[in-house]
């Protein structure tokens, strides 16, 4: 099998039994970057960062040669979401407002992956501010998916899927606001984790919704995930928070039948719309749980539709909050012609912000106002609570809920074009964990014919646990996955 | 409390906005250090306090606890559970683009501050204090196209206290704050200079017409005040300003001013073009902040002797007067420095001496910390703890004075030799040579002499003339090259002249 395709644990077997270096791996990731992304490719990448890379390589090779107990993530190439803080490296959030931004440190996430000698190999593309669900809203461009490139790879990680699904990096950092790792990952074949809310730091990850970012993976397998998981997750004296909760050895704790553990399906997130492939995909997936010694029972959650009219306050309450600090006074993009400190304000963020952007703080400023903040925001988080209280229920009864990651394959570039509630309704399967801040996984569960082409695209099995039960999900994404092989499957046209 | 309006005067009604920096090591969100002395623009910062993209806050406990401690020396209910929260507005010195601050669940609410106006005492309450971080500064060079700006400050810590409007003159603030200032001291929150900014003033000023009872219906707050002396100016301008306009039938307008301390008035200050929008809401990278009771009640106990209760202390166990009262507890470590002395001088009192004793000598150690003491430590801009009198050569001198080893006016060479060096005053006494001389014989030499060569004097004090005999010790004290014994040359010379 192609070195492409490999899982970390795969690679890292490899590095250990001196298959094969940290620098030759890195440079074998980099000359397959070369080759398929790029603009004219699948524009996964924003920033590859070659010499860095190999210097890190080298370090890795150094400490594999000397240390037998080096982390399985030692020598591995990844890539990070350019929303991630790289100190000396180009960190833009796929906006023009950071076009030249360079970082003066190391988001925490980075900084984990650096002291494991981790090697980045770049900065992977996404919608601006992580605003949006296809990269199509990046000042870059959309990025492309790698199973049919005339479609979107989702978003807005959706650099890090693509990349992943390519072949073109073993794993990427991604982050989650409403679906912005488990709806790519879905589209691109690829496993994602969101985090419970505060497992994993946010330092350094530029703000979105600052009560919901919850940075994590993308990856060829749940093991994968579950071995990323153990690295990034802890308590950050940088971030107020996360959790200081023991970090369990998620891979290790791994096992691959489901005897005991009972599974929900909540009967609301069959929504209308939903693709019946997709569907038939989801039954599938579900049985060969129970194959695997799972009790499967159907659960309600009625306040699920809520959870985008939530989401649609808090997110854009939050964000206009978050990008105040864009202002063209200390850092990032201050317009030529401002002639004083309101040109300088007003011009600097009129032409540094996408429409996505602009359209967003207008909502959240506006939902924030004197007079409607009761109405709006206050109101949101109340009901918020209300969905937190309604998962809280049904986890009282289930150890995890499975359902679709998106009710739909990946659609074309240039479908979310001038639809603004396009997000909104591919993430509307998502958003009801991450306002609840419930960690998840999307993993391949096989693949629909596309409503608008004759082509096959991948379908996302989503797993939701309860706070803090990460365990609970990894277990599950892995015993399906011992018995199935749709994380195998790769694009062709990518060298393999 | 609102008072009831009944006299046919105009009554000023002013409430106080006060923010008082607090003394941290590192600021409010971040590890940059919280120096207000530094002077190098934008050394004391971070990728927090400059709101680098992705950077997040972490609120520091010390702060935490200080504005506890505040909250609790004035005698606020301190919040089991409050919040910070995004205030957000575009200014350069504002890196955010909005300040952590609290909104509807401060830290503090409830308490009182009881200040004493001419010897009657007036309960000034508190409404809230808060926790918030300060903006950095921007600067204006003058002539130049271009402004700059110093985050130094940007995220230090803040209380800000706000009052009820119950102060009514210029005066009453200017107590008030003098008194807040001795409390942060006191406690150790700050150094509450207004001078450095390290606290500063908002007042809210408004007056009632004759008989009006309700609170006027517009406010006036003045900006820019750095000292006591413009805070009561300021205030007094307005009052008057606002008397005139009131008996002229106007309103004032209710806009900010500033205070010109050249032209010393208020001036109006460029008014904001539109009402401003805070958009308040709470911070979600912060958590909610859980004080415990047994927290709060341990900040409580821990609580030093605030000023009010050093006042009836001094008076009470020492009788000073009120006025040196004040001035020394206005003094924290000058306080701090004549209780040491006290102590000194009680230390050895106690054994031989009587109350009355005590008294003279507690009531001597306050006047030379007051004049000889200040003086000198305003001269060489130090503060007690950095001078080189030790409190026990402090006392050891006065005793000397007292036992009459000494002549006050030698002491204070004395002093300022000391102040000067350091060292034991016997040593100096010996080396100035100004020990004073309590020999009878040595005296009644010098006294013969003075009346020998006097006739004329003797004559005229024989006569009557009391004032003949002031000239008669004051020669004697010559020949005695002014080291005689004050009380002894006196009577030996009453006794010759007999």
């Amino acid at each position: 099998m192609e070195l492409a395709f490999l899982e970390i644990s795969e690679l890292a077997e490899k590095l250990r039994n001196k298959e094969i270096s940290s620098v030759e791996l890195t440079k074998y990731f980099l000359q397959r970057i070369k080759e398929y992304d790029g603009e004219s490719g699948l524009n996964a990448f924003l920033t590859v960062t070659e010499e860095e890379a190999l210097g890190q390589a080298q370090d890795a090779d150094k400490v594999l040669a000397s240390d037998p107990n080096a982390s399985l993530l030692t020598g591995i190439p990844y890539a990070a979401k350019d929303l991630f803080s790289t100190k000396g490296i180009r960190t833009t959030a796929s906006s023009k407002i950071l076009d030249k931004f360079v970082p003066v440190f190391d988001a925490t996430a980075v900084e984990k992956l650096k002291s494991e000698k981790s090697v980045l190999l770049g900065k992977t593309n996404l919608d601006e501010f992580a605003h949006g669900s296809s990269t199509e809203t990046s000042a870059y461009g959309p990025s492309k998916n790698p199973w049919d490139v005339s479609r979107i790879p989702g978003g807005s990680s959706g650099g890090s899927a693509a990349a992943v699904a390519a072949g073109l990096v073993p794993f990427a950092l991604a982050t989650e606001t409403g679906g912005s790792i488990r709806q790519p990952a879905s589209l691109c074949g690829v496993c994602g984790w969101k985090p419970t809310y505060g497992r994993v730091s946010r330092y350094g990850v530029i703000a979105m919704t600052s009560s919901n970012d919850s940075p994590g993976t993308i990856a060829r397998s749940v093991k994968d995930l579950a071995i990323s998981a153990e690295i990034l997750s802890g308590h950050d004296l940088k971030d107020s928070t996360t959790s200081v909760k023991d970090i369990p050895n998620y891979a290790a704790n791994l096992r691959s039948d489901l005897k005991g553990v009972r599974i929900g399906v909540p009967k609301e997130y069959f929504v209308e719309g939903m693709q019946p492939e997709v569907e038939a995909r989801i039954h599938e997936a579900i049985a060969k749980l129970k194959e695997l010694g799972a009790e499967i029972v159907e659960v309600s959650l009625p306040l699920t539709k809520y959870g985008s009219l939530v989401y649609a306050i808090v997110t854009p309450a939050e964000i206009s909050s978050n990008l105040a600090r864009f202002d063209g006074i200390r850092y990032g993009h201050r317009s030529d012609s401002a002639k004083d400190l309101s040109d300088i304000y007003d011009q600097s963020r009129e032409e540094g912000f996408g429409d996505e952007a602009k359209r967003r703080i207008l909502t959240g400023a506006y939902a924030l106002s004197a007079g409607y903040y009761d109405a709006y925001y206050l109101k949101a988080q109340k009901v918020r609570r209300l969905l937190v209280n309604e998962f809280d229920e049904v986890f009282k009864k289930v150890d995890a809920l499975v359902c679709a990651s998106v009710p739909n394959v990946a659609q074309k570039i240039g479908s979310a074009k001038d639809n603004p509630l396009f997000g909104y309704i591919a993430d509307q399967l998502n958003i009801p964990a991450s306002m609840a801040g419930l960690p998840a996984l999307s993993i391949p569960c096989g693949f629909a014919k596309a409503e608008d082409g004759d082509v096959e695209m991948p379908v996302g099995l989503q797993i939701i646990g309860s706070q803090w039960g990460e365990q609970n999900v990894f277990n599950i994404g892995h015993a399906y996955q011992t018995i199935t092989d749709w994380h195998k499957k790769y694009p062709k046209g990518f060298g393999a | 409390m609102t008072e009831k309006n009944n006299t046919n005067s105009y009554t000023p009604v002013i409430g106080l906005e006060i923010h008082v920096q607090l003394k941290t090591k590192s600021k409010m969100f971040c590890d940059s250090p919280n120096n207000p002395d530094e002077t190098v623009p934008n050394t004391n910062i971070c990728e927090v306090c400059t709101a680098q993209p992705g950077t997040l806050p972490v609120a520091n406990k010390e702060a935490i606890r200080l504005g506890t401690l505040l909250g609790l020396a004035l005698n606020c209910k301190i919040a089991n559970s409050s919040k910070f929260d995004r205030k957000s507005y575009f200014y350069p010195d504002l890196p955010k683009g909005y300040q952590i601050s609290q909104y509807d669940k401060p830290i503090a609410e409830h308490g009182y501050l009881d200040i004493n106006v001419d010897g009657v005492v007036k309960r000034i309450r508190i409404r809230r204090a808060h926790l918030e971080e300060d903006a950095g500064k921007n600067i204006h060079p003058e002539g130049l196209g271009y402004s700059l700006v110093d985050y130094n400050r940007a995220g230090t810590p803040l209380m800000e206290i706000v009052t009820e409007p119950d102060i009514t003159s210029a005066k009453e603030a200017r107590i008030f704050l003098e008194e807040l200032r001795n409390i942060v001291r006191y406690i150790g929150a700050g150094s509450a200079d207004m001078e450095k900014g390290t606290m500063r003033l908002e007042p809210n000023i408004s007056v009632r017409k004759p008989g009006q009872q309700e609170l006027p219906n517009y406010k006036v707050e003045v900006k820019n005040i750095n000292s006591f002396k413009f805070a009561e100016a300021a205030i007094e301008y307005e009052i008057q300003r606002h008397i005139e306009m009131l008996s002229e039938g106007q309103t004032p307008k209710q806009v900010t001013m500033g205070w010109n301390e050249k032209a010393s008035q208020t001036v109006e200050q460029r008014s904001k073009e539109e009402a401003n929008d805070y958009r308040y809401f709470p911070d979600p990278d912060l958590p909610v902040l859980k004080l415990s009771e047994e927290y709060i009640s341990n900040l409580k106990t821990s609580l030093p002797e605030l000023p009010a209760a050093k006042r009836q202390r001094f008076k009470e166990e020492y009788a000073l007067p009120d006025e040196d009262i004040q001035n020394l507890v206005n003094w924290k470590e000058l306080t701090e420095y004549f209780e040491e002395v006290v102590s000194e001088i009680q230390a050895w009192i106690q054994a031989d001496r009587s109350k009355e004793d005590l008294l003279k000598l507690v009531k001597m150690a306050a006047n030379w910390c007051l004049q000889d003491f200040s003086a000198l430590l305003n001269a060489a801009k130090i503060n007690p703890s950095e001078s080189r009198i030790t409190q026990e050569n402090f006392a050891e001198l006065l005793k000397h004075i007292a036992d009459a080893k000494i002549s006050v006016t030698a002491a204070k060479q004395v002093f300022a030799k000391m102040f000067e060096h350091g060292g034991e005053p016997d040593h100096i006494i010996e080396d100035l040579g100004l020990s004073q001389i309590s020999d009878t014989a040595a005296i009644e030499s010098a006294v013969d002499q003075v009346i020998k060569a006097n006739e004329k004097a003797v004559l005229d004090y024989k006569a009557g003339q009391q004032k003949s005999f002031g000239f008669l010790v004051g020669m004697a004290m010559k020949e005695l090259k002014g080291k005689g014994n004050p009380s002894l040359v006196n009577e030996i010379l009453k006794k010759r002249l007999e």
